[in-house]
């Protein structure tokens, strides 16, 4: 039997998961993973992933392609190969993870209540009040607990130091927990034999967790709060992950046509007449929430919600202009808030970054362009951005034209090489660059399922993993 | 529960009915265009077809002549024919999808695998359309049993049912309907022809009604003796105990109406009561003696209403209160 492991590749410029440094030793939490993964064949393995295939299109773990045939909907494609997270690193990962989002979530309080971080000087205000993000309609509002950021999904790589980083805090509608989940079933199904081997954290009750935490913040007097989960609809690319949010935590997946305000409360239109609705776990962006308050035009929202939140009557998860803190342009200042709000030294690191809105900074910028990685403040999902390295002249004059006009929009950060993880891709298994996806939650306490999101480039030197740009998952373990 | 998750149950479980029927009607059409007979009495069997389905019309636009393998095409896997088998699975998976939280696993992943595995039983119809047939059957089988197998006995589970019933009591009363209509046209009226020959006709005639509607065994069975029309109607609309009768229809469709009752619905109650009176207290001479026609066309008008209160009552209540 040839074995799977012959392209394995040398020593390169980044941080191998599975490998220590040019002699290619397994590392320590990998050696069991590895000397099981060493004795398949690429036929078995590439059986498995087509069995993965067949079984996600079934249960219909899907993205609609929009004006595609209905028969043909699109797979994230998933890799047999799990990341693994040693338990002391996890340890130390969860602390600083904790610790960032009490941070970031005393940070959207403070902003929309007393701003002490703009009157201590520590964070301009321009970056804040000028910010699309930062919603004036929540001035002043209390919200259930205090609480913003009931769930937030925070991007972490590791640099070719072995560093882990935060690449960005997702604070809005942060989604991909179901391939969490549903990779990790997954994983049960084609290998039990590798659970049975290793102790991994389970990560099955993240529902529950989440279910808990949404009715610790229904607003004050309602003892069963009715929850619900918000999407745009079954064409939206996350649809899948709603309704099994939904159907995880048995509460309703509504859509706003099914919502409606009446006497300051929101209900809902069911079989037996107008039900109250007390938490929205909502998947829609602020933007479409209320027509009334936000975007005239749109058909996603209820009319007069704002309202009804502004009263404290229903609860917003997560709460209604949280945006303002996940914004590239605040992301430098999150250690001064650790700071500020905590005073705690971060755990965390940030990727250094230069603010483009500053001279010397843009100066620095813009002669270094073909070195850097420069993002739009407001883009997500890997959009309008520029990796210097990889792209040509052309792009870069072009990049520096669009740089120069509008410098406040960017901002622009070292080319991190992520690490790479063994990965099973038409050659064989090749290390391919990936990043993580933790899920924070927020409601009485902070909670972490240990494990998160992998997300892995699988184009061979990519450093994109944004599943719209041709990324893939996988499994990732925490060690027990 | 959401009315618009209601609603989507009522239709997933309607299309879902929808199709089998239509494969059971196209398999027992193609038996029975077996049987030696006349190309004018070969027609009549594809025309009617398209006339249970309300069709003649679209077809026409789209063929140019009455072929069997056009008849089949349409029927079948024509996605721009809205009762095809190919729109009717469309259809109800995409309700499913919608609901998909509410539906339990496995009733999801089994329409879903429907749908999915439609495209290559699609591929096999001409070779042996038969087959076909059967698959969306047992497809249909599967869906509503893993559907009582697997789901809370609550509104999802009620709703689902009333879409079951309600589109069964339609179907089966439309093929009775042109089944009797076709052999009367013949000349092999209720009374049955004399003769050996046209009683031997007769017979392959209404056994493939009968087998449409899975009741050969089961009309030998309650009855005993030789297949008449009368006999044949009498099972199919007044017998309580045969589950695509249109009185075991109507009763399952009057059960989970009133588990599902709330303020607006007694109006409606009401009438599905009445339906369910008349048949349970019919006789099927005095039906004859009306005009099965007439009467048939009478019933599918009261069912239809009561899909049209339902909808009212529930799923898409107009007043935000």
């Amino acid at each position: 039997m040839s074995s799977v492991l012959h392209t394995r590749a040398a020593s390169a410029a980044f941080y191998d998961e599975m490998h220590a440094d040019g002699a290619g030793a397994v590392r320590a939490h990998y050696r069991d993973f590895h000397s099981w993964l060493a004795a398949q064949s690429p036929e078995s393995l590439a059986g498995k992933r087509a069995e993965a295939d067949l079984i996600f299109h079934r249960v219909g773990i899907t993205f609609a392609v929009y004006g595609d045939d209905a028969g043909t909907e699109r797979l994230i494609p998933f890799d047999v190969i799990p990341r693994i997270i040693p338990a002391a690193e996890w340890k130390r990962l969860e602390a600083g993870l904790r610790q960032r989002v009490k941070a970031l979530n005393r940070f959207i309080h403070d902003i929309y209540h007393g701003q002490s971080i703009v009157r201590a000087g520590v964070i301009p205000p321009e970056q804040i009040f000028c910010n699309a993000q930062y919603r004036p309609e929540m001035q002043g509002v209390d919200v259930a607990g205090d609480i913003y950021t009931h769930v937030a999904g925070i991007d972490v790589v590791r640099a070719d130091d072995g560093e882990l980083y935060v690449l960005e805090d997702n604070l809005r509608v942060p989604s991909g927990v179901s391939y969490m989940l549903e990779n990790r079933k997954m994983m049960m199904r084609l290998f039990p034999e590798l659970f049975a081997r290793n102790k991994v954290a389970p990560v099955a009750h993240y529902p529950d967790l989440l279910l808990e935490d949404l009715r610790s913040v229904a607003p004050s007097g309602i003892r069963e709060p009715t929850v619900v989960v918000l999407t745009p609809g079954m064409y939206n690319s996350a649809y899948f992950e709603h309704a099994f949010l939904a159907q995880q935590m048995g509460v309703e997946l509504v859509e706003g046509k099914d919502l409606f305000v009446d006497d300051e409360q929101v209900f809902m239109r069911t079989t037996q007449g107008p039900h109250r609705v007390d938490v929205i776990y909502r998947r829609i962006d602020d933007d479409f929430l209320d027509p009334l308050a936000f975007r005239p035009d749109s058909n996603l929202g209820v009319p007069g919600l704002l309202s009804v939140c502004r009263a404290g009557r229903v609860t917003l998860a997560n709460a209604i202009g949280s945006g303002v803190a996940d914004d590239k342009s605040i992301y430098p200042y999150v250690p001064d808030m650790i700071k500020f709000y905590l005073d705690e030294k971060p755990l965390l690191k940030n990727v250094p970054t230069w603010q483009c809105r500053k001279k010397e900074h843009l100066a620095h910028v813009l002669a270094r362009l073909h070195e850097l990685v420069v993002k739009e403040t407001h883009g997500a999902g890997g959009y309008g951005m520029l990796i210097g390295p990889a792209a040509s002249k052309a792009e870069i004059e072009a990049f520096r034209a669009r740089l120069s006009a509008r410098p406040d929009s960017y901002i622009a950060q070292p080319t991190l090489a992520l690490s790479a993880c063994p990965t099973f891709v038409e050659s064989g298994i090749a290390p391919r660059h990936i990043d993580l996806r933790p899920f924070v939650l927020s409601g009485k306490n902070v909670t972490i399922v240990p494990g998160g999101l992998t997300r892995v480039a699988l184009r061979q030197g990519s450093l994109v993993v944004n599943s719209s740009q041709g990324g893939g998952t996988k499994d990732t373990w925490v060690l027990e | 529960m959401l009315s618009q998750t209601a609603d989507h149950l009522f239709w997933m479980a309607r299309y879902t009915e929808r199709a089998e029927n239509t494969a059971r009607m196209l398999d027992v059409n193609l038996q029975t265009s077996l049987l030696p007979q006349s190309e004018a009495s070969a027609e009549l069997l594809w025309r009617g077809i398209l006339g249970i389905c309300e069709l003649q019309p679209q077809y026409d636009a789209r063929f140019p002549a009455l072929a069997p393998r056009d008849v089949l095409d349409f029927m079948a896997s024509d996605p721009s024919n809205p009762s095809s088998i190919h729109s009717c699975l469309n259809a109800a998976r995409e309700n499913a999808r919608a609901v998909r939280g509410t539906l339990t696993t496995e009733v999801w992943e089994t329409i879903n695998s429907t749908w999915l595995e439609l495209k290559a039983r699609l591929r096999g119809v001409e070779a042996d359309p038969s087959q076909f047939f059967e698959w969306v059957k047992y497809r249909s089988h599967l869906s509503r049993g893993v559907m009582i197998g697997t789901m809370l006995k609550d509104e999802a589970l009620y709703f689902s049912r009333l879409g079951t019933f309600l589109e069964r009591a339609d179907n089966t009363a439309r093929i009775l309907d042109v089944r009797y209509h076709a052999l009367a046209d013949q000349g092999t009226p209720d009374t049955g022809a004399d003769d050996a020959v046209g009683r031997s006709i007769d017979f392959y005639h209404w056994a493939a009604v009968l087998r449409s509607v899975s009741a050969f065994e089961v009309y030998r069975k309650v009855y005993s003796n030789v297949i008449t029309p009368a006999r044949v109607a009498e099972l199919l609309i007044l017998r309580e105990d045969m589950p695509r009768s249109l009185a075991n229809c109507v009763n399952e469709a009057v059960t989970n109406l009133a588990s599902v009752r709330n303020d607006l619905s007694r109006e409606t109650e009401r009438r599905a009561g009445l339906l369910q009176a008349d048949l349970h207290y019919g006789r099927i001479d005095a039906i004859l003696q009306q005009g099965l026609h007439a009467w048939l066309v009478n019933f599918l008008q009261r069912v239809n209403d009561l899909g049209d209160r339902i909808s009212r009552d529930f799923l898409v209540p107009l007043a935000t209160a």
